[in-house]
């Protein structure tokens, strides 16, 4: 296997770590740790294709990609303590008021 | 060589996303996040991402663990949050869904890999930063100062989510403080 091919399997590898993390995890932290791995998992696949392709582009996208969630890391963290403020919780299956 | 370094980091990444998981103790995941965060850096250093790499280890090291750290600690949850196990069918769940997105994944990887052509030799890139500052600011410079905005506007919206409103007010006086 390439360093290429081996490279886009850790990615996408990751991403479904995420995903599996988002749906079987109760702790919302936790919940939004998984989030991030499945952000890097993409940006990994990023970079690679540049690599690949020789241009930046991707890099470029990767930044972006971090701004984004460094602002959803920020709002997401406030909105956990504001729940918890509230819910003295941080079990996401506590917070079902929407549901009903 | 390389190889052995792609390998040796990589798999560390995939071990510290599986921590993140397994841990029950949140701190103990955010420390495996930070694991896998420096392997990935590792991974852009391979991949001539060099500033790349160290915006990842700033960024998401430096910053969004420490802040996820930050509220774990705030909040007190340690192991003293014992929030009960999975329940069986939501392992099921997670478990059928990795199994189906990686099998997908994988096919479109597998797919693409095996048909890609090598990747161009190596660049001496001295000025690899400098070409990147280059394309940022000439062809994305919209994009840029887009992003600057949202970040403001998460500044704000932190702030105004995480304010206690003065006790003895209600919630329109409180508006109007």
């Amino acid at each position: 296997m390439s360093d290429f091919a081996f490279c886009l399997a850790v990615s996408a590898a990751l991403f479904t770590l995420g995903v599996v993390g988002v749906v079987v995890k109760r702790n919302a932290i936790v919940v939004f740790m998984c989030i991030e791995l499945m952000l890097n998992g993409a940006n990994l696949s990023f970079v690679t294709f540049a690599r690949q392709h020789g241009q930046v582009d991707g890099q470029i996208f990767v930044f972006f990609v971090m701004a984004i969630a460094a602002a959803e890391v920020a709002i997401g963290l406030a909105i956990i303590v504001t729940v918890f403020r509230n819910r003295a919780s941080i079990n996401v299956d506590d917070v079902t008021m929407l549901r009903r | 060589m390389e190889t052995l370094l792609y390998l040796v980091f990589g798999l560390a990444a995939l071990a510290g996303g599986v921590l993140v998981i397994a841990n029950r103790n949140p701190v103990y995941s955010a420390l495996s996040l930070v694991m896998t965060m420096f392997s990935i850096s590792a991974l852009y250093v391979l991949q001539q991402a060099y500033f790349v790499a160290a915006v990842q280890i700033v960024v998401y090291a430096g910053a969004i663990v420490v802040l996820f750290l930050f509220v774990i600690m705030l909040l007190n949850l340690g192991e003293n949050d014992n929030l009960p196990a999975a329940s069986g069918a939501r392992r099921f769940l997670g478990a059928v869904l990795g199994v189906t997105f990686a099998g997908i994944v994988g096919a479109v990887v597998w797919n693409y890999a095996s048909t890609a052509p090598p990747p161009p030799a190596a660049t001496t890139d001295l000025d690899h930063t400098k070409h990147l500052a280059r394309t940022l600011f000439q062809n994305h410079l919209l994009a840029f100062e887009v992003v600057s905005l949202v970040l403001l506007a998460a500044l704000v919206g932190v702030i105004v989510l995480i304010r206690t409103r003065p006790s003895g007010l209600d919630a329109t006086e409180a508006d109007n403080v």
